[in-house]
């Protein structure tokens, strides 16, 4: 067997090459050249998690962007609605205001209107009651020749007046056409 | 029957002279073995060298570097976990060096006139070296991290007091024994696979002047020397891998213990 009988002989030769070209191995190529086929493995895994990475980050990004935007929009929107809603209010107090000035208008002229309605119709009666009196007093002297006093004549129509008041109380301020005729 | 008194099977381990060289009283000749770790080397150097070419997108023999590299990173990581890291250089020179030793004895270089391939694998003044160095390093490493509580590396947990002396001397023993198996495992495997295929190459060529019954023979040697080929090609592999995996086991008991 050589490897016995030659062991003596060969066996520096064999333990210095051996160091040298195993060292040869371990320090240029396992040391020195694998870093670098390693970091080529490497490099694309780190590449797609520095993507993944940045990828995120944008769509962090993005989403913090959209919720402050939405904030803003909800915030503006709420100020749009008070603001129409102010402006509503106010618009409807003015309105308010308006119609109710114009109603105060209106029934001031109505009252005005109606005292001067009651005044002709107070005017119109104690006329009437004159011109009545004097018919009244006439159409007596005419028919019986009593020459009848203005005081009773007139007290006489007021009665009457008075009755008519009575049989219709509801239209006692509106002049009356059959009183009149 | 002359020709087959030539072969001598053992004749292929034979170390021969290229360029003597004599380093004060040691023989430090260049010889045809250190010849083989020289190829050995060159080859690997450009195998690795091919798989340089940093591409993003791996090429074919790149694919193959990172393959290789990939797998010792996993066995290392594996067996030893993140703190083997270190020890990954080492692991990997051990593995591509056996590997391209053990596969380089195979090549049919014979057919070439002047050459004969040799595994400088199957010497044991190589392959104990290796051994020695892997188990120096398991020695030192674990010195190196747990002083001298490194020894309780012989007696394992839950052994019983009584027993303590007789189990830490058998585990003293299988410790001891280590550089012995992992040096002894690759030669024999080599040098087996080696003789059979000499042995079973000379039946052909000896079969070849018996006649019909010799060529019989020559063809079933020829057949089984087919298998042999193959199954030393695994051989070849498995051995690499075995050498490199239990350094990567004995590197892990020294570096976590236990």
């Amino acid at each position: 067997m050589p490897q016995i009988t030659q062991l003596a002989e060969v066996f520096a030769s064999q333990l210095f090459w051996l160091a040298i070209f195993f060292g040869l191995i371990f320090f240029v190529i396992a040391r020195g050249m694998l870093p670098k086929v390693r970091s080529t493995i490497d490099d694309p895994d780190a590449k797609v998690a520095e993507d993944l990475k940045q990828a995120q980050a944008a769509r962090t990004g993005a989403e913090q962007t959209e919720a402050a935007w939405r904030e803003r929009m909800d915030a503006t929107r709420q100020d749009a609605a008070r603001l129409a809603q102010e402006a509503k209010l106010a618009s409807a107090r003015e309105t308010e205001a308006r119609i109710k000035e114009a109603l105060d208008e209106i029934d001031a002229r109505v009252e005005r209107a109606r005292l001067r309605i009651r005044d002709a119709v107070a005017s119109a009666r104690v006329e009437m009651e004159v011109v009545a009196t004097e018919a009244a007093q006439q159409m007596v002297q005419q028919l019986t020749g009593i020459k009848v006093d203005k005081k009773e004549a007139s007290r006489a129509i007021e009665a009457q007046l008075a009755e008519v008041h009575l049989a219709t109380p509801q239209r006692s301020e509106m002049p009356s056409k059959h009183i009149v005729s | 029957m002359a020709v087959q008194g030539k072969i001598d099977p053992m004749h292929q381990f034979a170390i021969s002279p290229i360029a003597p060289l004599h380093l004060g009283r040691y023989d430090i000749s260049f010889t045809t073995s250190a010849a083989w770790m020289l190829v050995a080397f060159l080859l690997i150097f450009g195998f690795v060298a091919l798989g340089m070419k940093r591409e993003l997108v791996p090429g074919r023999w790149q694919a193959a570097v990172e393959g290789v590299t990939g797998f010792v990173d996993d066995m290392v990581r594996v067996n030893i976990g993140p703190e083997g890291k270190k020890f990954t250089p080492y692991i990997f020179s051990l593995f591509v060096f056996i590997l391209v030793s053990n596969l380089l004895g195979l090549l049919p270089l014979a057919i070439l006139p002047g050459l004969h391939p040799f595994t400088t694998t199957s010497q044991f003044s190589l392959t104990g070296v290796l051994a020695v160095l892997s188990f120096s390093i398991v020695i030192i490493v674990g010195f190196w991290r747990h002083g001298l509580h490194f020894f309780s590396l012989f007696v394992p947990h839950g052994t019983p007091a009584v027993m303590v002396p007789l189990i830490a001397a058998i585990e003293f023993i299988s410790f001891m024994v280590r550089p012995f198996s992992l040096g002894l495992r690759l030669f024999v495997a080599m040098i087996a696979g080696h003789i059979l295929m000499e042995v079973f190459g000379s039946f052909i060529v000896s079969g070849l002047h018996g006649g019909a019954m010799g060529l019989g023979v020559s063809v079933l040697s020829f057949l089984f020397i087919v298998f042999v080929v193959a199954l030393e090609l695994l051989m070849c592999v498995i051995q690499a891998y075995v050498f490199a995996l239990l350094t990567t086991l004995y590197l892990n008991d020294a570096v976590n213990l236990h």
